[in-house]
Formats: structure tokens, C-alpha cells, sequence
């Protein structure tokens, strides 16, 4: 294995990171507010497919960028009624979010899985992409790969040096005592479903107009499942969420370049390694437990009742 | 006190009566409706979209449609998982009265054995499985004809001489394809190198995409796949290389990358076997058609496909079709040098049936 084959799978797990890190920093942000939203999956792919519808009809794709994000935000705004406002189960509903994203994303769909677009193209940046090794490394990738990584010191700057952020996390881990400082519990868990709602969205019209830029019905095929997974793996830390969305990418990319060099591995063994790897991380996150109590906000996944007076 | 017949225990002859009248209402309405038009019933494992497996047998159930017109009333179910789900879908189908039931999925095989003992006088036609009973037949296609044409394509196409294969599952049908397809490039073009990515799935555009991504960063310049979206195309249209496609023609995802497609036709079998059905002379086949048959294909060739491999490629077909070219004929030799098919011998339908084994030329090994 050469250089050049090196600096290839690095740029391709780049890429391959990217839908899973807008999806599991929104979740990021939805667990940090003490609500726990298992409907990555469906709104992921509502986003994609209408962002691609929106970018088919409009030709413009950013405009499906935000349509992506917009329906996300929709989704969202459904899980975000039924568990916060009526108090319904968080997990059912969030369930229920996905499955329901799955068959509406179906039926949106009918008329689209013919469509070809161009998707959105790599930035290609005067003398900076020509540098030898590091322009193709560093400046060779489309707009929304840059987004996903000015997202995360954003992510972390609000979350631990902003007042918003310290609100948030409060609020996470205990929303009663939050409330009765004053703060608006329900409103802000609002914000943060439809936050997680809007990336989750981002995420799904990623694979649908820059990753693959087509429409298939199930095309998400479980990514959002792997971001919710991954913001346990990260011990809810945004750092670990941007190396684990890499390391879940570069797996999948590493393991098909051994394929095509021949090395004498099982390939069914090679697509197990995603999952292996992080398996084996949690073992090893795990072994020191205080860590995983002390991160996981105190309250995920329950339901705030006000006390009625 | 209540005097509804039905709800109290009072009047149980005429609530027997009742129930017994209804049954009878129905069946004699079941059998006017049968008498008056065959009810076909079509099983899809997925959604049938605008390419792909589902695609080309509901392109071929819409011709079905179109010969037959009002003499047949055709229900299709589509999305419907192998297993239980299976099974309970096609007794539906059975028991409202379809005598005639395609289920498409290699999945399906066992479901549909199930229920076609459970309905004796109902007939059950199977794509790709290799079970039959009295009233379950099966059909596939030799896919594997089409791949070595479109090896010869891709083998002419190549400036680099090296070939990438999108693969879903190390099953014979997919190796009968990659075999096959580095066969007919090695016919026209013998120092042809192919490497094969496996993705372990049948769907996954994602994957697919890193696939086909993987195998033009190593160097392939043509690439094919035998997966089910259009995602390999795409890839190789943006990076400027070859694709030749699968199931359907997806010339309009790649139009500059799409050499050709090797494609799926079961519209005549589908017509000839409801013909029998309504001829009373259906009986359990068990058909593995080519492209003698019409029921495997070349889409038409790009425009940057030269006009003396095109003929190339007709010739072979024309071959294929009469019978004195087969796309294992001897001598064929795997990885490590071991002659599998002698010099002078095709290798039997058996023996494709169970093939395990890359032929030479190809990089890597079969997972096992």
C-alpha cells in the first residue's frame, strides 16, 4: 500500500463520516437536554428524500440542503408534541418517529426514484486543491463536509462555554431543578429536538445529493441507528462523536481497500470490523463506569412533569 | 330483556342458518368471479421503482397485462419480506382465488412450498429457487450469458486493463457473474486483471458507492456491479471511468459512463406460462433460460463503444444463441492453476450451480 492509496482512504473516510456526524451531534444535543429521540433513522430520511425531491423540482440544490433540514425540523416537531407536550413515552415515540419516516419517505418517494442528479460537487479551491498531498487531503471535498467539521467547535463552544450551553446541560441532568430556577424546561428541550431534528435532516439529504445523489426507498440503510449508537460510544462527547463518525467511515473504507488488494481476509468478516470496533471501545470506555454515569445526562429519556399548583 | 337473534342464546338454529347462507352467498360469488377471469398474483420482494430486479419482472408483469387484457385480473404485492411474511401474503393470495401465484425472491422458495401443499389445485411459479412439487415450478435466467458479452465490452473499453466488480454475496449465481464476465474480457483482451469488492449486502446505495469509489482509486478504469442500485454508475460517471450495469438499462444515472447493461426479461415467460394456465396445460417447470430465450440481454451499446467490438459482441451473441458458444467452455482455469472445465467440454448446468471458485486472472480470494 502506497502513499497515494493512503491519502484516497483518508479522503474517503472523510466523507463517509460526514452523514453520521451531522445525525449524531444533533442527537448529541437532544441528549444533552435530557430527551432521548430514537427517530434518527425516520428523520434522516425524510431529509433525504425531500431534499432531493426539492433540489429535483428547483434544480437548486442547496435549496434541498435546506428542504432536508426543514423536514428534519418537521419530524421533529412531532416527536417533540407527543413526548413533550402530551408526556408520551420517549422510546415508543421515538420508534415509532423512525418507522413512520421510513414509509412516509416510501411514499414521497414514488416519483423519484427515476430522477438523476447532478449532486452537490467538490470545491475545487485555486492553488490550494492543486498542493501536492494536502490539497487533496485538506481542500478537495464539497461545501458540506466543511459544514459538518465547523460544526463541531461551534457544538462544543455552545455546549461548555456559553450560557445557553450550561442551560442545556442543566437541564439534562436535572429539569427540575432547572425549572425551578426559572428556566423554561419544555421550551428549551424544544429547541434541542428540533436542533437534533434539523442535523438529522442534513445528515439524510447528504447521502441523497452529495454522497449518492439519487433517491432509492431505505437508501439511510440503518446510518441512523449507527449515530445513535455512536453518541453512547461517545459517552456523550462531541470529540468522540467526530472520531468515532471517522472511525465507523474508515472501517467500512479500509476494509474494501484490503478487499481489492487481494488480502486473503473473509470479506464477511472484514464488514463485521465497524461493529466490532465498537464494541470493543465501549469495553474499554466502560471499564472506568463512573466515566458513563457522570456523562450520560441524569434525566435522558424521562418525562417532565410541572408540578400543577 | 334483548331479543336480537344474535346476541342471545336463543334462536341458534337460525343464527346457524344465518352464517350458513352467508358462506354459501360468498362461495358461489368467489366461483363467478374465477369463472369469468384468471386471477394472477405477483409477489415483490422490493419496491419496484425505475431499475433493478423488481423492475424488470414488473416490466415484465405489465406486458402480461397488455396481451391478456380483461381476460386476467392481476394483483401484485409489493415490499413484502421473505419469510413469515411471505407465507402469509401468498396464502392470502391462494385463498382469494389466485390460481396462478409469481413470487420473485430466492427467500420466498420455502413459504411458497408451504402453502402450495396447502393448496393443491392452485399453481405456484418460483423465480430462482430450485424446489418443485406437483404445483410449484421455478424459473431463473442464465444471467451469466449476458455477463460474458458485456466482458467483452468491458474488456475492449479498458485502457488500463484493469476491471472492478461490485459484489453483493459470495453466492453461485453472483460467481457464475464475475467468472463469466472476466471470460468474455479475457476473449478479447487476454492481459485483463479484475478486482472484486464484496459488500455483503444486496442494497445499500452508501456502500455500494464506497465499493465502486474503492475500486477506481485502485486503478479500475471499467467497473460493473451486481448489487441493486444505480449508485455504481454514479460513481463511476463522476469519476470519469466506465460502467456497465445491471438488472436495467440506467444509462440516464451515467450517460457518459454507461457502456451497457446486462438486463432481465421475463415478460414472455410470463405471457407463455398464464397462456398454459388458461390453456389447462400448465405444468411444474423447473427453466433456467438465456438469451436463446430472450429472457437475459445486452441494453444498447454508448456511442463511444467502437463499431467492430459492437460486432464482436453480436457475433457472440449470435453464438451463444445457436449453441456452439458457451461462456464455460473448457478450457477453464481457476486462481491457482486447476483446470476446472477440460478442453473441449462446457461445464455442466450442475456443476455452475454450485460454482465456488474465481477464475484465473482474478485479484484476491473467495471468501469462504
Amino acid at each position: 500500500m502506497n502513499a497515494d492509496t493512503v491519502i484516497l482512504i483518508l479522503v474517503a473516510t472523510i466523507t463517509a463520516g460526514v452523514p453520521l456526524i451531522f445525525s449524531a451531534l444533533g442527537e448529541l444535543v437532544v441528549e444533552k437536554s435530557g430527551v432521548l429521540n430514537l427517530g434518527v433513522e425516520g428523520m434522516m430520511i425524510v431529509g433525504a428524500i425531500s431534499g432531493f425531491m426539492v433540489a429535483a423540482e428547483s434544480g437548486q440544490l442547496w435549496l434541498g440542503v435546506l428542504a432536508g433540514a426543514g423536514a428534519g425540523m418537521l419530524m421533529a416537531l412531532i416527536f417533540a408534541f407527543i413526548t413533550l407536550t402530551l408526556m408520551a413515552n420517549q422510546v415508543a415515540t421515538g420508534l415509532a418517529l423512525t418507522i413512520f419516516g421510513i414509509g412516509l419517505s416510501a411514499y414521497m418517494g414514488q416519483a423519484y426514484s427515476s430522477v438523476a442528479l447532478e449532486g452537490i460537487k467538490s470545491l475545487h479551491i485555486p492553488l490550494l486543491s492543486d498542493l501536492p498531498v494536502l490539497g487533496q487531503l485538506l481542500f478537495s471535498y464539497d461545501p458540506l463536509v466543511y459544514l459538518a467539521l465547523l460544526l463541531f467547535p461551534l457544538l462544543v463552544w455552545f455546549l461548555y462555554h456559553s450560557r445557553g450551553g450550561l442551560v442545556l446541560r442543566a437541564i439534562g441532568e436535572s429539569p427540575t431543578s432547572a425549572h425551578a430556577l426559572g428556566y423554561p424546561v419544555i421550551r428549551i428541550r424544544y429547541l434541542a429536538v428540533l436542533f437534533g431534528g434539523a442535523m438529522a435532516g442534513i445528515g439524510g439529504a447528504y447521502l441523497s445529493l452529495a454522497y449518492t445523489p439519487l433517491w432509492s426507498e431505505g437508501m439511510t440503510a440503518g446510518r441512523g441507528w449507527i449515530a445513535l449508537a455512536l453518541v453512547v460510544f461517545a459517552t456523550w462527547r462531541p470529540g468522540r462523536v467526530l472520531l468515532g463518525a471517522f472511525l465507523f467511515g474508515g472501517v467500512t473504507i479500509a476494509q474494501f481497500h484490503v478487499q481489492g488488494l487481494g488480502v486473503d481476509i473473509p470479506s464477511q468478516f472484514l464488514s463485521m470490523l465497524p461493529y466490532l470496533a465498537t464494541i470493543a471501545v465501549l469495553v474499554l470506555i466502560s471499564r472506568n463506569a463512573k466515566t458513563i454515569r457522570l456523562n450520560a445526562p441524569a434525566s435522558l429519556g424521562q418525562a417532565f412533569h410541572r408540578e400543577v399548583h | 330483556m334483548m331479543t336480537n337473534p344474535f346476541t342471545t342464546q336463543r334462536h341458534p338454529r337460525l343464527k346457524t342458518l344465518l352464517g350458513l347462507l352467508l358462506v354459501a352467498s360468498s362461495l358461489l360469488l368467489g366461483a363467478a368471479q374465477a369463472e369469468d377471469k384468471l386471477k394472477v398474483g405477483f409477489i415483490y420482494v422490493s419496491p419496484i421503482g425505475d431499475a433493478g430486479w423488481t423492475y424488470q419482472h414488473d416490466t415484465g408483469r405489465k406486458a402480461l397485462e397488455e396481451k391478456f387484457g380483461d381476460k386476467i385480473e392481476v394483483k401484485v404485492l409489493d415490499s413484502i419480506p421473505e419469510g413469515a411474511e411471505a407465507e402469509r401474503v401468498t396464502r392470502e393470495l391462494a385463498s382469494s382465488g389466485h390460481k396462478l401465484i409469481f413470487g420473485t425472491s430466492f427467500g420466498y422458495m420455502n413459504p411458497m412450498l408451504k402453502v402450495a401443499k396447502a393448496f393443491p389445485d392452485t399453481h405456484f411459479e418460483h423465480a430462482t429457487g430450485y424446489k418443485t412439487t406437483d404445483n410449484l415450478g421455478n424459473y431463473n435466467a442464465r444471467f451469466y450469458e449476458g455477463r460474458y458479452l458485456a466482458g467483452m465490452v468491458a474488456g475492449s473499453m479498458t485502457k488500463d486493463n484493469k476491471l472492478g466488480y461490485v459484489a453483493a454475496f459470495p453466492i453461485p449465481e453472483v460467481l457464475q457473474g464475475i467468472n463469466a464476465y472476466m471470460l468474455g474480457a479475457q476473449s478479447v483482451n487476454p492481459k485483463i486483471e479484475m478486482n472484486v469488492v464484496w459488500v455483503n449486502s444486496w442494497f445499500d446505495p452508501g456502500r455500494e458507492r464506497e465499493a465502486a469509489d474503492t475500486l477506481i482509486d485502485q486503478g479500475a478504469d471499467v467497473i460493473t456491479h451486481h448489487t441493486d442500485s444505480t449508485a455504481a454508475v454514479i460513481a463511476a460517471q463522476e469519476k470519469k471511468k466506465y460502467a456497465i450495469a445491471y438488472h436495467s438499462d440506467m444509462s440516464k444515472y451515467g450517460k457518459d459512463a454507461h457502456l451497457t447493461a446486462v438486463t432481465h426479461h421475463w415478460g414472455d415467460y410470463y405471457i407463455k406460462q398464464v397462456q398454459s394456465q388458461l390453456d389447462g396445460t400448465w405444468k411444474p417447470g423447473s427453466i433456467w433460460g438465456g438469451i436463446k430465450d430472450g429472457m437475459v440481454d445486452l441494453a444498447p451499446m454508448n456511442d463511444v463503444v467502437p463499431a467492430d467490438v459492437k460486432a464482436k459482441v453480436e457475433e457472440a451473441k449470435g453464438k451463444i444463441k445457436d449453441g456452439s458458444l458457451h461462456p464455460f467452455a473448457g478450457p477453464v482455469v481457476d486462481q491457482d492453476g486447476k483446470e476446472i472445465v477440460a478442453a473441449g467440454s462446457n461445464m455442466s448446468d450442475e456443476d455452475m450451480s454450485k460454482m465456488a471458485f474465481y477464475v484465473k486472472g482474478i485479484t484476491g480470494k473467495l471468501p469462504k
